[in-house]
């Protein structure tokens, strides 16, 4: 079943086009990497899905249903889910009240507070500290934490990797089969090409607004990804 | 004893200027918005309550329970329909829409009831007092004021820091992009924050208006006392504007002890003296 | 014009700019020669626009360039006007020294203001000159020497300094008026054309960027807060002497000196020479047309200015700029593409 599908998706910053026609299709279930180079539109195609970049409302169908032109939170309440790079952990709230924001939607499902202690057990330990006072890695597991609060049928996590340490990252993208298991569709948009591959079926290579190459992790071309990034 | 007299009366009169702030530091620390129309909404809710006083007969008190809903809504509307439309503009935009309002206001009050003084009678308390040892005198009504301002700001603190709507309210100023993604509605939080800020701004204005009178034109006045007590305080916390507004009121009696009519003279000269000395407030809190 | 590139260049002057010169220029005259065509009325009227458009040019100077948005610059008005008032009355000085002193006064007492007021940012700083000219208020209204609440008058022997004649007097007061406010347009047209007019600018557009550039944004800011604070009390002074009578209410009005003017301003068109023109324009026409429906009439432009704010945040001139991309007032560089020899190197760069 096809949980995200965007048809002929453009996006602008003003003037400036960003995302030129993209066609993504995302079934149920999957684990989808989106790649491409800096500035190829990966995040800008994370912003229009979940809402905080408009597009036409038929751009972006999530479960069949138009949301092109649909705000932020009434996005998330639909159940997409956003982990937005650098984290952005709201500093003035502790790492329990970032949780519990992120619960602000009242969408009911597996993830509860409980249940995100379970899967960060370090994070229980930190909960009344404020949010700026957690290392690098600690802060994004807060920040999947808070995603996961909001029960999201897609999660769409923006560089997880970003400036944390490699054994960090690993044991971040460890957790990512608890997040499958629940039948949660996952977006990985990675500048590390082969931590993302590693972690999905199937991936999507943007090179400068524009759908360059799509195919599963399992089995694709090297030279046509090279050539996909690179824009050669 | 003097001394001791001057820094009670002056803290006692530090509460109205903390009621005075409360909204002014609300709508600033949630969605970064100087109201310049602040202390014209305390006049209004001056003129709310008159209006209800004399179309019911009920005392000033009683009527705080039809103003305040009133200016609730009227904060509520105002957001909604055109301040949250000035928001990603830059400075200037709040900035005068609101003073577009504050004129409004002012000549619309000006139209409406003339240029007349008015003022709330409550009745014996406003002149009680209590007999302190040392000869020192404390009316009942100051006091009562200043309880009613510990009151509302605690009230806030438990707001902010015990329930889901103050929680989305921090997170909203700590980063309103993040907090939507996170799945908050910010316009309608904003819209809520300035009709909170308003029930306290209709507080102010009915309690003050039972102590001093108030015409249409006398909104700037109190717009900028309130900003005084906000920024001796330090921006963005609750307990430091108490603090302001206690020190901007001690300022103001050792001005009228030296001569009356240097009261509020001495105010501003203090506040000047103190951002200079301490730009950033006695409490300082929110970083921007 | 400058070449910067073989693509582009630089040119400041445009056709629409040129033909305006030289109808402002007409103008100018027109206006000069006002007294041996024109009534007293007319004189009245025109100064008046005069001074407006030099306070509303200096206020679309702060906030619309060094984004320093006061709402205290009654405070200079004031302050000019009561230094009028003191130097003739009570220091016996000629009226046309007292005039010219007037606003170096008011520059110097910008200086300690600004120490307390540049603590401010944005719409705290603009609340925080409006406490800094009602202190001021409120020590004219205390001080004696000045009047205290009831204020001072200029006497007929001030007066008869100007000159002993009525009708001279008058056209020489609408002259000094006319030649202050061309003076204060001028100042502001040269200081946007020059290095420091690109330099505000950039602090306008971002801070942060322009000093990393090495823009000493809080010199600039300092100067033109300081030389704003001087010519707006130089105006201050000329006002007060057609209206022979202070009062610290008149002197520091934050309606009539500030709002007023920010209305100008923001309808005109904030950031542009041509914005504070129009505005003042408006506010005239508008408030000689419904001078009769009293408190309406400030409702009503409370109404414009947030309608303007919500609607069209440039004002009328941005509005066309925008559309038509003309500017009178050459203060910009603009970037014209220039005549190409090889047309399809052109197309490939593109």
């Amino acid at each position: 079943m096809t949980l995200l599908q965007t048809h002929n998706l453009s996006a602008f910053y003003g003037d400036f086009q960003a995302l030129f026609g993209v066609d993504v299709t995302i079934e149920q279930g999957e684990t989808v990497a989106v790649i491409g180079a800096n500035g190829a539109g990966k995040t800008t195609f994370l912003r229009t899905v979940a809402g905080a970049l408009a597009a036409a409302p038929e751009a972006v169908l999530f479960d069949g249903k138009p949301i092109g032109n649909m705000t932020p939170h009434e996005i998330v309440r639909l159940g997409i889910a956003m982990v937005p790079e650098g984290r952005r952990l709201f500093p003035s709230l502790s790492v329990e009240e970032n949780l519990l924001l992120g619960s602000h939607s009242e969408r009911r499902g597996p993830w509860s507070l409980q249940r995100v202690y379970e899967l960060f057990p370090r994070l229980r330990e930190l909960r009344r500290l404020p949010a700026p006072s957690l290392s690098g890695g600690q802060q994004q597991m807060a920040a999947v934490g808070r995603a996961l609060m909001s029960n999201p049928r897609l999660l769409l996590c923006d560089e997880l990797s970003l400036g944390l340490a490699p054994v960090v990252i690993r044991d971040i993208y460890a957790c990512l089969g608890a997040i499958t298991a629940e039948g949660t569709t996952v977006v990985l948009v990675e500048q590390d090409i082969n931590r993302a591959l590693d972690a999905s079926s199937r991936f999507y290579c943007l090179q400068e607004g524009h759908l360059a190459l799509t195919a599963p992790t399992k089995d694709f071309d090297r030279a046509a990804l090279t050539a996909a990034y690179f824009g050669l | 004893m003097q001394y001791l007299n001057i820094l009670i009366q002056g803290s006692l009169l530090g509460g109205i200027y903390a009621l005075f702030a409360i909204g002014l530091s609300l709508s600033f620390g949630i969605m970064r918005l100087v109201n310049i129309a602040h202390g014209d909404f305390i006049v209004l809710s001056g003129y709310v309550a008159m209006v209800v006083i004399q179309a019911t007969g009920v005392d000033p008190f009683t009527s705080l329970v039809v103003v305040v809903p009133v200016m609730f809504g009227l904060g509520y509307a105002l957001q909604r329909g055109m301040l949250n439309q000035t928001l990603s503009g830059g400075l200037l935009p709040p900035l005068l829409v609101t003073f577009g309002i504050s004129i409004i206001i002012q000549n619309g009050l000006l139209q409406g009831f003339g240029a007349y003084d008015h003022r709330l009678q409550e009745g014996p308390i406003e002149t009680a007092s209590l007999h302190l040892p040392g000869g020192i005198d404390v009316g009942v009504y100051p006091l009562l004021v200043f309880a009613v301002a510990v009151l509302c700001i605690a009230s806030l603190q438990f707001l902010f820091y015990g329930t889901r709507l103050g929680r989305a309210f921090r997170a909203v100023s700590d980063d309103p992009y993040t907090a939507e993604l996170m799945g908050l509605d910010n316009r309608k939080l904003y819209a809520l924050a300035l009709g909170i800020a308003m029930v306290f701004t209709a507080i102010a204005g009915v309690l003050f208006g039972i102590r001093t009178i108030f015409d249409p034109a006398a909104g700037p006045i109190r717009l900028i006392l309130a900003f005084e007590a906000v920024i001796i305080g330090g921006l963005g916390s609750m307990w430091g504007t108490l603090i302001g507004g206690m020190v901007l009121g001690i300022a103001q009696s050792v001005g009228a002890a030296l001569d009356p009519t240097w009261q509020i003279l001495a105010g501003h000269l203090a506040f000047l003296t103190l951002l200079i000395l301490r730009p950033e407030g006695l409490f300082p809190r929110t970083r921007d | 014009m400058v070449p910067v590139s073989e693509y582009v260049r630089v040119e400041r002057g445009t056709k629409a700019s040129r033909i305006f010169a030289v109808l402002a220029t007409l103008g100018v005259v027109a206006l000069i020669a006002l007294p041996w065509w024109g009534t007293a009325g007319w004189m009245r009227l025109i100064a008046e626009c005069a001074y407006y458009v030099a306070l509303a040019q200096l206020w679309n100077l702060l906030a619309g360039y060094a984004g320093l948005v006061s709402v205290g610059q009654q405070a200079f008005v004031g302050l000019g006007g009561y230094a009028l008032f003191y130097l003739t009355e009570q220091m016996n000085m000629n009226v046309y020294v007292a005039v010219l002193l007037a606003g170096p006064f008011a520059g110097l007492m910008a200086i300690p203001v600004s120490f307390a007021v540049f603590r401010l940012r944005g719409a705290y700083f603009a609340i925080g000159t409006w406490v800094v000219s009602e202190a001021f208020s409120l020590f004219a209204s205390l001080i004696l020497v000045l009047g205290a609440g009831s204020g001072l008058s200029l006497t007929v022997p001030i007066l008869e300094q100007v000159s002993p004649d009525r009708d001279t007097r008058n056209a020489l007061l609408y002259l000094m008026t006319l030649a202050v406010s061309l003076f204060v347009v001028g100042v502001v047209y040269l200081l946007l054309r020059s290095r420091h007019g690109l330099a505000l600018t950039a602090i306008r557009d971002s801070e942060p960027a322009s000093a990393s550039l090495g823009v000493n944004t809080f010199r600039t800011k300092f100067i033109i807060f300081v030389a704003t604070a001087a010519c707006t009390g130089l105006v201050g002074a000329l006002i007060f002497l057609q209206k022979l009578r202070i009062s610290p209410e008149a002197a520091f009005s934050v309606n009539d000196w500030t709002v007023v003017v920010i209305f100008m301003v923001v309808i005109g068109g904030i950031g542009t020479i041509e914005g504070p023109f129009i505005g003042m324009l408006i506010y005239i026409v508008l408030r000689e047309l419904l001078a009769n429906y009293g408190t309406y009439y400030l409702i009503l432009l409370g109404v414009i200015a947030i309608v303007i704010m919500l609607k069209a945040p440039s004002g009328i001139w941005g509005w066309v700029i925008q559309r038509y991309n003309v500017q009178l007032f050459p203060v910009g560089r603009r970037l014209v593409p220039a005549p190409f020899k090889d047309s399809s190197k052109r197309s490939e760069k593109e």
